[in-house]
C-alpha cells in the first residue's frame, strides 16, 4: 500500500508546533503488571505509614458504605442507595495517588476517593440523610457530592457529564502554566456517550494534564460489556484520541496507585493524558433495589475470592509485615470513626425550607473562596 | 462617544474584558485563526495568544462543559456558539451541570455562553432560532438579550463579571444593521433593569432583541394617528424587571408582549401571566400577544418573513390594543 499523504505541510505544520506542542503520541493499550514486593511498592512511593494508610482508608470506605445501608433500611435516607462495593480498591489506589493540588470528580462507586483527600465521615452520612451538614447540604442526594475545598467536585447524574468538566479543569491548568492534574471519572457503560469522546478528542489535541479513570465494573445497571462496547478494552479508545490506555486491575489498590501516580505525573510533566481502566465487577445491584439478578452467579464467587480489601490485607500481612496489633488498631479505629460520624451525622439538622430559593444564584462574594483562586 | 455597529460593540467590549482581566478566555470554533463565523473575535488571537483565544474541535458539549470546569478553576470562559441554535447540543452541559452546581455544590460556575441568534436572512431551521425561553425556564441561568450597541457592550461586561452562568443572546440580524454612539470607556449594564426605547403613554409593548427596533417602527406608525406606544426593552430576561412592567401596564392600561421566538411557551406567556395575575384592575384590554407561530424557522423568504413579526403585523395589534 502507498504511503498516505502527510497532513500537515509546512506553514500549518508549523502553527500546529507553536500552539499544541510536539512529542510523540502513544498509540498502544498496556495491560498492567500486578503489585509486586515492598521494595517495588517503595520505589512507587509508598512507605509503611502510607501503606496502612491505604489499608484505613479502604476499611472506612466500606464501613462508611455498610453502615449507611443499615441507615437505609432503617428508613433514615430518602430516595435510593449506592455504593461501590468491589472497587474500594481502585477509587482508594487513584486517590492516593493525586497530588495536593490536584482535582477531580469523582463518581458514586468512588467513595474512597472522598476518603482519602479527607471529607470527614459525618458529612457523607449527613449528605445521604439530607441535613444541613452535608456537602450539599440537602441539596442534592446520596453520592452526588464532593468537598471543593479537598480538590473534588460534585457529580451529576447524566454519566459521564463531569468528562468535559474535568477536561476543562486540566485546560484551565494548561492555560495558567499550573502544574497541577485533573481527574475525571466514567464507568465503562458511559462510555458509549459522546461526552467521552468529546473530551477525550480535545484533551488529546491540546495534550491536557488530565487522566481519565473508567470505573469498568462490568455492568451498566443490566448492561453487560458486550452490550456496551465493540472491542476488548475501554482503554484501547485512548489511542484514538493520540495518548495512552491502560488497562489495570481494580482490585488491586498497589497495581492501580502504581499506574495512577505514572499517569498523574507523566500530566504533571506535560506529558498529555493517559486513559486508565480500572477492572472490578460491580458486587451490589446497581442500587439497593436491585438484586443483580442478570449477573452470572459465579461471576460474584470468582471476584469475591478477589475482593480488594482482603487481597491488600494479605499483602500487607505477608510483604509488610502488619502485625496483629497494627490490624486491631486500625479496625477499632475505623469503628470508632465511624460511630462518632453516625452519632454527629444524627445531630446535624435538617435544612430549612425557608431557605429553599438562596442558593440558585451566587453572589460574587461567593467567588471569594480557594478553588476559585 | 464614536459610532459603532451591534457587532462592534460586542467586539470592543470582549477584547477591552480580555485586556482588564487575564481570567478572561474565549474558546468555540473557528474563534482563533478565522476570528469567529462572524468576526466578533477577529484579531484576538495576534492579541491575546493560542491559549486565550482558543479554537476548539466542533465539540459543543466539551465546549461548554470544558468553560464550566475552567470556571470552577478560577477562569472567567466566553464560550462561543457558533450560532445560537447549536446550544442544543450543550444543553446537559448548561442545563444539568453549570444551572444545579452552585444549588449543589456551593461552587460558582462563571462562564457566559455566546449565542448568535435570531432570523431574517433566510439562516433556515438550524440558523435561525431564538431558543432564550427554553433556558429562562431552568433555575440557574441567566438570559441576556441586548437590543443596542450600548447595551452589548455593557450587558456584556455584566455577564463576565457575574459570578453565575449567563446566556448571551446576540441577535444576528442587528449586528451590522444597527448603529450606536457607544461609550469608549468601560461600563457596565445592570440585569434585571428594562429600558425606555422610546417613550408613550397610550400603550405598551414590552419586548427584547431585535422586536425592539421592529416595535419601534410600528410606534412610528402609531404616532402619525396621534397614539404615543410605549417600547419597552427588557434588556434581560432572567432576571426580568417585573416592577417596571407592571408600572408601565398601570400607566398605559393597554399592554403588547412581542417576541420573535414562537408563541407557545415563548417568554411573553409568563410576562402575560404575571400582568394577568398582578396587574387585571389595571388593564383596560386584554394583554395582547404577537409572537412567531408554532413552527420551525422556515427558509425561503416569504415563508421567513410570515414567520418573524413584522412591523406592519405590530402595527396591526397596536392598532387593535388602542381603539379597544
Amino acid at each position: 500500500m502507498p504511503g498516505l499523504p502527510k497532513k500537515l505541510v509546512g506553514a500549518v505544520a508549523r502553527v500546529r508546533a507553536t500552539h499544541l506542542g510536539t512529542g510523540d503520541r502513544c498509540m498502544a493499550v498496556r495491560e498492567a503488571e500486578p503489585a509486586g514486593s515492598l521494595q517495588e511498592v517503595k520505589e512507587a512511593g509508598l512507605d509503611r505509614e502510607d501503606l496502612l494508610a491505604i489499608y484505613r482508608h479502604l476499611l472506612i470506605t466500606r464501613g462508611i458504605e455498610e453502615r449507611g445501608h443499615i441507615l437505609y433500611k432503617q428508613g433514615k435516607i430518602p430516595g435510593s442507595f449506592y455504593t461501590g462495593r468491589g472497587n474500594e480498591g481502585a477509587a482508594v489506589g487513584v486517590g492516593t495517588a493525586m497530588g495536593p493540588n490536584d482535582v477531580g470528580t469523582p463518581l458514586h462507586r468512588d467513595m474512597g476517593v472522598h476518603v482519602v483527600r479527607g471529607v470527614e465521615p459525618w458529612r457523607i452520612f449527613a449528605q445521604y440523610m439530607g441535613r444541613e451538614g452535608g456537602p450539599t447540604r440537602g441539596r442534592d442526594g446520596n453520592v452526588h457530592m464532593a468537598v471543593p475545598e479537598l480538590g473534588l467536585h460534585p457529580m451529576v447524574s447524566h454519566l459521564p457529564a463531569m468528562l468535559p468538566v474535568a477536561t476543562g479543569m486540566a485546560l484551565a491548568f494548561r492555560i495558567r502554566g499550573e502544574k497541577r492534574v485533573a481527574l475525571g471519572w466514567f464507568g465503562e457503560g458511559s462510555a458509549a456517550r459522546g461526552d467521552a469522546h468529546e473530551s477525550m478528542n480535545l484533551a488529546g489535541v491540546r495534550r491536557l494534564p488530565i487522566v481519565y479513570v473508567c470505573d469498568n465494573n462490568q455492568w451498566a445497571y443490566s448492561t453487560p460489556t458486550y452490550l456496551g462496547y465493540p472491542i476488548e478494552h475501554v482503554a484501547d479508545r485512548a489511542a484514538a484520541y493520540g495518548f495512552e490506555g491502560v488497562v489495570v486491575d481494580g482490585t488491586d489498590v498497589l497495581a492501580v496507585y502504581r499506574e495512577a501516580k505514572r499517569a498523574i505525573e507523566k500530566a504533571r510533566a506535560g506529558g498529555g493524558p493517559t486513559l486508565i481502566e480500572c477492572l472490578t465487577l460491580r458486587m451490589e445491584g446497581h442500587a439497593v433495589h436491585d438484586d443483580a439478578f442478570y449477573v452470572p452467579k459465579d461471576m460474584f464467587e470468582q471476584w469475591a475470592e478477589q475482593d480488594p480489601i482482603e487481597r491488600y490485607r494479605a499483602w500487607l500481612r505477608g510483604q509488610a509485615d502488619m502485625t496483629d496489633e497494627e490490624e486491631d488498631e486500625i479496625t477499632s479505629a475505623v469503628k470508632r470513626i465511624l460511630n462518632d460520624a453516625l452519632e454527629r451525622a444524627d445531630a446535624s439538622p435538617l435544612p430549612d425550607p425557608a431557605g429553599l430559593e438562596k442558593g440558585v444564584f451566587a453572589s460574587q462574594e461567593d467567588l471569594d473562596t480557594p478553588h476559585h483562586k | 462617544m464614536a459610532e459603532r455597529t451591534y457587532i462592534q460593540a460586542i467586539s470592543d467590549g470582549l477584547r477591552e474584558e480580555m485586556r482588564r482581566d487575564g481570567r478572561v478566555v474565549v474558546l468555540g470554533q473557528d474563534v482563533g485563526v478565522y476570528g469567529g463565523a462572524f468576526k466578533v473575535t477577529n484579531g484576538f488571537q495576534e492579541e491575546f495568544g493560542p491559549w486565550r483565544v482558543l479554537d476548539t474541535p466542533l465539540s459543543e458539549t466539551a465546549i461548554v462543559g470544558g468553560a464550566t470546569g475552567a470556571a470552577l478553576m478560577g477562569l472567567r470562559p466566553v464560550a462561543e456558539m457558533q450560532f445560537a441554535d447549536f446550544i442544543s447540543c450543550a444543553w446537559d452541559h448548561l442545563v444539568t451541570v453549570a444551572a444545579k452546581q452552585f444549588f449543589r455544590g456551593g461552587t460558582p460556575v462563571p462562564i457566559v455562553v455566546r449565542l448568535p441568534s435570531g432570523g431574517g436572512f433566510s439562516g433556515g431551521p438550524f440558523h435561525s432560532q431564538n431558543p432564550e425561553s427554553s433556558f429562562a425556564h431552568i433555575p440557574g441561568l441567566k438570559i441576556v438579550c441586548p437590543a443596542t450597541p450600548e447595551d452589548a457592550k455593557g450587558l456584556l461586561a455584566t455577564s463576565i463579571e457575574d459570578p453565575n452562568p449567563v446566556l448571551y443572546f446576540e441577535h444576528k440580524h442587528l449586528y451590522r444593521r444597527i448603529k450606536a454612539e457607544v461609550p469608549d470607556e468601560r461600563y457596565t449594564t445592570p440585569f434585571g433593569q428594562a429600558r425606555v426605547h422610546r417613550p408613550g403613554d397610550d400603550a405598551i409593548v414590552v419586548t427584547w432583541g431585535a422586536m425592539v427596533h421592529t416595535a419601534s417602527e410600528a410606534a412610528d406608525e402609531l404616532q402619525k394617528d396621534g397614539h404615543e406606544i410605549e417600547v419597552l426593552d427588557l434588556r434581560t430576561l432572567i432576571p426580568w424587571d417585573k416592577e417596571r412592567v407592571l408600572e408601565g401596564v398601570r400607566r398605559t392600561s393597554k399592554v403588547l408582549v412581542l417576541h420573535e421566538d414562537t408563541r407557545t411557551g415563548g417568554f411573553g406567556g409568563e410576562i402575560a401571566a404575571t400582568i394577568a395575575e398582578e396587574a387585571f384592575e389595571d388593564l383596560d384590554a386584554p394583554v395582547m400577544r404577537i409572537a412567531a407561530p408554532d413552527t420551525p424557522v422556515p427558509f425561503s423568504p416569504p415563508l421567513e418573513k410570515a414567520f418573524i413579526p413584522q412591523v406592519d403585523d405590530v402595527v396591526k395589534g397596536l392598532r387593535q390594543l388602542v381603539e379597544y
